[in-house]
């Protein structure tokens, strides 16, 4: 190295730079794809909701029925038959509503009418309470109205989809 | 015969100066229970460490048996609990030792705030600190969900749904742990598994490490 010349890359900055590149591609290379298997689960596109047959349209009633019914399920590998439960009823204006029994507040099982909670759903763990249409009613524990199935009715069958929630009231 | 073979080895590795250093280490006395019995209090880290190192064995153990499978888990569990030979002290342990694990590195934490030994200059060394206590924390949430009873899948349960909580990130950071957003099944279990006897572990040696290196280095905080 006999003239200096300006902006000159020394032996051992070069090689710095080399094996630092090298390096971290050959890292990067080698975790990526473990990150990738890792976060898999948010990659995985979301399963479009199915709909189950549930009951006639012509039983249902202004009062609010239980009616229990089987979704599969596939969890990766692994399927299975998933029982859900819905009240469905008419509501006053004649439309279909078919309420989640799962309470907004912690996730008990809320029961139609029982106890002496007339025209209402009640929820044993805490006192919680709904009205007819399933919506919280105010000073009890739950922040939000039931969760409402999804529904279609084709050729007098009502067929249920997911639980979606009503929003906060 | 055994020291013949000691004297080999130190000949060629010189190994007496790695163990001279811990065994020859003074300890203050304001540290030393047998002079002051209120110093008591600063047997809390130590004793996290040797309750970890049961955890650690006796977990080695209980995959002998275990299996993170939602069909065979729980009966994996049963079995090994009720027919292996000590399998009930082994797994009672691991159980016992987790709650204990978490009281003695809380009350080792509480030491530590107190006398304000995390001031200057061992500031990193709490920063550490604290994330052993987050790892620790992820052990117990992770192996709470292994023997796949009722309990343990509810208390898991109600703590993804604690995670969804989370503003913005909630749902995408439920996902991650559960594997899947909505269902607590095979893939939460082996997801589970894994960051329990493999990542956690791995995190938990490399922070445990680092902390003992620097507390050597600095030296305990002086008498109050």
């Amino acid at each position: 190295m006999s003239e200096k010349k300006n902006n000159q890359v020394s032996r051992r900055q070069f090689l710095n730079y080399t094996l630092t590149g090298v390096g971290g591609f050959m890292g990067a290379a080698m975790v990526s794809p473990m990150v990738g298997m890792a976060v898999d689960p948010l990659l995985q596109a979301e399963g479009s909701s199915d709909f189950q047959y549930v009951m006639d349209v012509s039983e249902i009633t202004q009062e609010p029925q239980r009616k229990s019914f089987t979704v599969p399920q596939e969890d990766g590998w692994y399927e299975s038959e998933s029982e859900q439960t819905a009240w469905i009823y008419r509501t006053e204006n004649d439309e279909i509503l078919a309420l989640s029994p799962v309470c907004t507040h912690l996730g008990c099982t809320v029961d139609w009418e029982s106890g002496d909670h007339d025209n209402e759903f009640f929820c044993p763990c805490h006192n919680g309470r709904y009205d007819r249409m399933g919506v919280n009613i105010a000073d009890t524990p739950p922040t939000a109205p039931l969760p409402a199935y999804e529904y279609r009715v084709e050729e007098g069958k009502l067929y249920l989809g997911k639980a979606q929630p009503r929003g906060g009231a | 015969m055994l020291q013949k073979l000691y004297d080999w080895v130190d000949e060629r590795l010189d190994i007496t100066p790695i163990w001279r250093d811990i065994a020859d280490h003074e300890v203050p006395e304001h540290v030393n229970p047998a002079h002051h019995f209120s110093a008591f209090v600063y047997c809390f880290g130590g004793l996290t460490f040797f309750v970890t190192v049961i955890q650690v064995l006796s977990g080695m153990f209980l995959t002998m048996y275990y299996v993170p499978d939602i069909e065979n888990a729980f009966a994996s569990v049963e079995y090994l609990q009720s027919q292996v030979a000590h399998g009930q002290i082994v797994r009672g342990m691991h159980h016992w030792g987790a709650s204990v694990v978490i009281v003695m590195i809380f009350l080792h934490t509480l030491r530590v705030f107190f006398q304000g030994a995390y001031k200057k200059p061992r500031e990193l060394n709490w920063v550490v600190g604290v994330l052993l206590f987050f790892v620790m924390f992820g052990l117990g949430f992770t192996g709470y969900l292994l023997p796949w009873d009722n309990k343990a899948f509810f208390a898991t349960q109600v703590g993804l749904e604690i995670a969804e909580s989370v503003p913005v990130i909630g749902t995408d950071i439920k996902t991650l742990l559960a594997g899947d957003p909505e269902i607590v099944g095979a893939q939460t279990l082996t997801r589970f598994f894994a960051i329990h006897v493999f990542f956690l572990p791995a995190a938990l040696f490399g922070l445990m490490a680092a902390h003992f290196i620097m507390i050597r280095r600095q030296g305990i905080s002086g008498p109050l």
